[in-house]
């Protein structure tokens, strides 16, 4: 069955519409900050003094790194993105809602992204891929990073009661991600370089009463990822699977015991850190990967006594 | 076809509506939400604004009213709304636009001045105005028409707001600014977020070379030396005065002079270091009294030796010495603080404060942090905004009911007996009558009110939970 077919309020093929009118022109080993920095001549109205300082702050040290961001509206990407904007990387931001894709785009810009596109479009539509993926790479004139933060927490009780429910979580955090990684995978492997950053979850490591749904799309996920790894790593394309636990974002808002859930912004330097020197699996906030080996180990005939 | 018993047939499956999010969330959940006074508390439910297209969706099913809140670092009960929604905005964050030739910044209204300054500093602009604490939002600051040690020169937060949005409950959406609905503009502006909400606005920073502030700190005694200083000081950009209210006889009103330009020698512009420092558990009730204020007053006061000193020092410290410790406020217990904040106009603001130190020391309350200012004359925009020229005097009491009630009602009342008001965003105390005499324009204010939104404060000065207010908007 088609899944797209249930949906008939998919977004067209065409639904890559370019935010920004210009790219970023012959982008290879572009510098940063160079297209918003302020002309070097005098500006009479200025004092001279003001504009030595400024130059100072604006210095590029590194060369832009091609970032595509898929899922540029969740809590964790748009975290990521602030810090990679910050130091003035080149973004392309690819989200569903356009008004939350506009103040996330505004945003990279502001704080001193390189050059910032962005694209509409719901990833749920698997048909719409192949020239969404060519448009941004082209766009940014190669690729070094591509994260993918696709994903919905959906409400299990619904899913457990009803097929359709759980097929639309298990799509949109599963099959969509698959048929993206798939292409991008294809596109890396032969160039030898890029990193591909996957948002998994720790929820995909033991299917638990109060979120199997989610947890099995994970559990694929995780699967899928650290397969891919295994299969291109070699190739020289870093693949990192990323097992957040939970984090403070828009996401888990109506979960109990928020206080004490991670900060996002711990959580993005983080990942911006270990995405940088390319590790193969990532558990964020650290403690997660003892929390979920102790939660692995309990056995089955006590674990499903428990309502974890 | 027959369905098992138990077996929900397709039909039902597929009109199944998809249950809200916060209805998994009990009622028991919420713990109370506190003021930075920490009193009162109560408890509301919360939602977080994370999008500028949230509200007005977010009060949907919403009887019992909403409020905007951001840091909630206002003192008394304008950012509490007891029983009612707080719609929190501190996640609606983003930096919309900056013009690095002219300063002018647009950002969503959860934006912190904290996360502003760390924007802005590297690129040599700096906050046109800024309050003591750097952790309050930037919509808190045109809701509460925050002013800073440059009051006499630059104004209030509003008069450096060029524009802003405003969403009505109806979904109405307004651009507001001194030439765009300029109604809304000055209603918005103190308008202790009861006007609507503000997704986004933009204000003019100014521009500077340094981190440094040129301080300079005088000892005074007596009320006319602080006068005669105040008046000295109109060139420069930055004064405020601690004082020892604790202090009588000849001592009486003794205390510091406090004033900086920013330096114009540049230097490097890096940005703050986080704090580090928590304030590890609430001190007892007991902890802050007459004696422990009274000598560290003292210290404080001959902390310089000399009559007059001078440094070159970080604006960390200048502005924000308090933000360096978070969460400083458990210092004053479970109880938590009452501030008192009067502005007193010219006329009487001698007579006044001198009044007023005299009922505080006589009381025998300490307070700790006692801030004197002569306020300028720049008008604000704001319809509802605190400041007047005058004098103004900030005090702050660790509640104890018995004593501090009453000797807040009684310098209330005498704030009122010598023409002045008091500020809404460090109130917990002032009654419905005193409000209305303090803020005459009242009424007309009320008209631009939004009927969905109220807070504790607005409840307890005009009463009746939406009752009052809104055009019928």
């Amino acid at each position: 069955m088609n899944p797209d077919a249930q949906n008939p309020s998919k977004t067209s093929a065409d639904a890559a519409s370019d935010s920004v009118s210009k790219p970023a022109a012959g982008a290879e080993d572009q510098v940063a900050v160079v297209s918003r920095a302020d002309p070097p001549q005098h500006d009479p109205e200025r004092p001279l003094a003001l504009r030595s300082v400024r130059e100072q702050v604006e210095v590029p040290r590194r060369t832009a790194r091609k970032i595509l961001v898929l899922g540029a509206t969740s809590g964790i990407a748009e975290a990521c993105i602030r810090q990679w904007a910050q130091r003035g990387d080149a973004l392309y931001l690819v989200a569903r809602n356009p008004d939350r894709l506009a103040a996330v785009t505004a945003d990279a810009r502001t704080r001193g992204a390189s050059s910032v596109g962005s694209a509409v479009a719901d990833l749920d539509d698997t048909t719409t891929h192949p020239e969404l993926l060519a448009h941004a790479i082209n766009w940014l004139g190669g690729l070094d990073v591509a994260l993918l933060a696709v994903g919905v927490l959906g409400e299990q009780s619904q899913a457990e009661r009803s097929f359709s429910a759980a097929h639309q979580i298990l799509h949109t955090n599963f099959l969509a991600p698959v048929s993206l990684l798939t292409w991008l995978a294809n596109y890396a492997a032969p160039r030898h370089a890029g990193t591909l950053a996957v948002l998994s979850s720790v929820a995909g490591e033991r299917g638990r009463r109060s979120n199997y749904v989610y947890g099995s799309s994970k559990a694929g996920l995780t699967a899928f990822v650290d397969g891919l790894r295994n299969r291109i790593d070699r190739e020289g394309v870093r693949v990192m699977t990323i097992k957040p636990g939970p984090v403070k974002t828009a996401m888990t808002e109506a979960m109990k015991g928020r206080e004490k859930f991670a900060d996002v912004e711990a959580v993005a330097t983080t990942l911006v850190k270990t995405i940088d020197m390319g590790k193969d699996v990532v558990y964020v906030p650290g403690i997660w990967r003892i929390i979920m080996a102790v939660i692995r180990a309990i056995p089955e005939r006590v674990f499903k006594k428990l309502n974890l | 076809m027959l369905y098992p018993v138990g077996m929900p047939t397709p039909v039902e499956l597929d009109f199944n509506p998809p249950q809200p999010a916060e209805s998994s969330r009990k009622e028991g959940d919420r713990p109370p939400f506190e003021s930075w006074g920490r009193y009162p508390a109560y408890s509301a439910e919360l939602k977080h604004l994370h999008w500028q297209g949230d509200y007005p969706r977010a009060i949907d099913g919403v009887h019992h009213g909403a409020l905007a809140v951001g840091m909630g670092r206002s003192y008394g009960d304008v950012c509490l709304l007891k029983d009612g929604t707080l719609l929190q905005t501190t996640t609606m964050d983003r930096l919309l636009d900056f013009d690095p030739a002219t300063g002018l910044l647009t950002a969503e209204t959860g934006i912190t001045l904290a996360q502003i300054l760390d924007f802005a500093v590297p690129r040599g602009y700096f906050l046109p105005v800024t309050p003591g604490t750097k952790y309050v939002t930037l919509g808190g600051a045109i809701a509460n028409d925050i002013h800073g040690k440059n009051h006499h020169r630059a104004g209030t937060f509003g008069c450096q707001v060029t524009q802003f949005e405003l969403v009505r409950s109806d979904g109405r959406r307004m651009l507001c600014s001194p030439t765009s609905n300029p109604d809304y503009y000055a209603a918005t502006i103190a308008g202790m977020g009861l006007t609507g909400v503000i997704p986004w606005a933009q204000i003019r920073l100014k521009p500077i070379v340094s981190r440094m502030i040129n301080y300079q700190g005088i000892q005074f005694h007596g009320i006319d030396e602080f006068l005669d200083l105040s008046s000295q000081a109109g060139h420069i950009e930055y004064t405020v005065s601690w004082v020892d209210v604790t202090a009588t006889g000849k001592n009486f009103c003794r205390g510091v002079f406090m004033q900086g330009d920013h330096s114009q020698a540049p230097s490097p512009l890096k940005p703050s270091p986080k704090p580090k420092l928590v304030f590890p558990m609430e001190l007892p009730g007991f902890a802050l009294n007459r004696l422990s204020v009274g000598a560290f007053n003292t210290l404080f006061f001959h902390k310089q030796m000399k009559k007059r000193v001078s440094a070159l020092q970080d604006y960390e410290p200048f502005f924000y010495p308090l933000d360096a410790v978070l969460k400083w406020n458990r210092m004053y217990g479970r109880r938590g603080l009452l501030q008192f904040q009067y502005a007193i106009p010219w006329e009487h603001a001698k007579e006044g404060t001198v009044a007023i130190l005299h009922e505080v020391a006589k009381s025998g309350l300490a307070s700790f942090l006692a801030v004197l200012k002569a306020f300028g004359d720049v008008p604000s925009p704001g319809m509802m905004s605190f400041p007047k020229p005058g004098i103004t005097l900030a005090l702050d009491f660790p509640i104890k009911p018995e004593k501090s009630f009453a000797l807040f009602d009684r310098l209330a009342e005498m704030t009122r007996e010598f023409g002045g008001r008091l500020y809404p965003a460090k109130d917990a105390r002032m009654t419905s009558a005193q409000f209305q005499a303090f803020y005459p324009q009242w009424e007309r204010f009320a008209r631009f009110k939004d009927p969905a939104l109220t807070s504790s404060f607005w409840e307890r000065v005009i009463g009746g939970r939406l009752g009052v207010g809104g055009s019928g908007r």
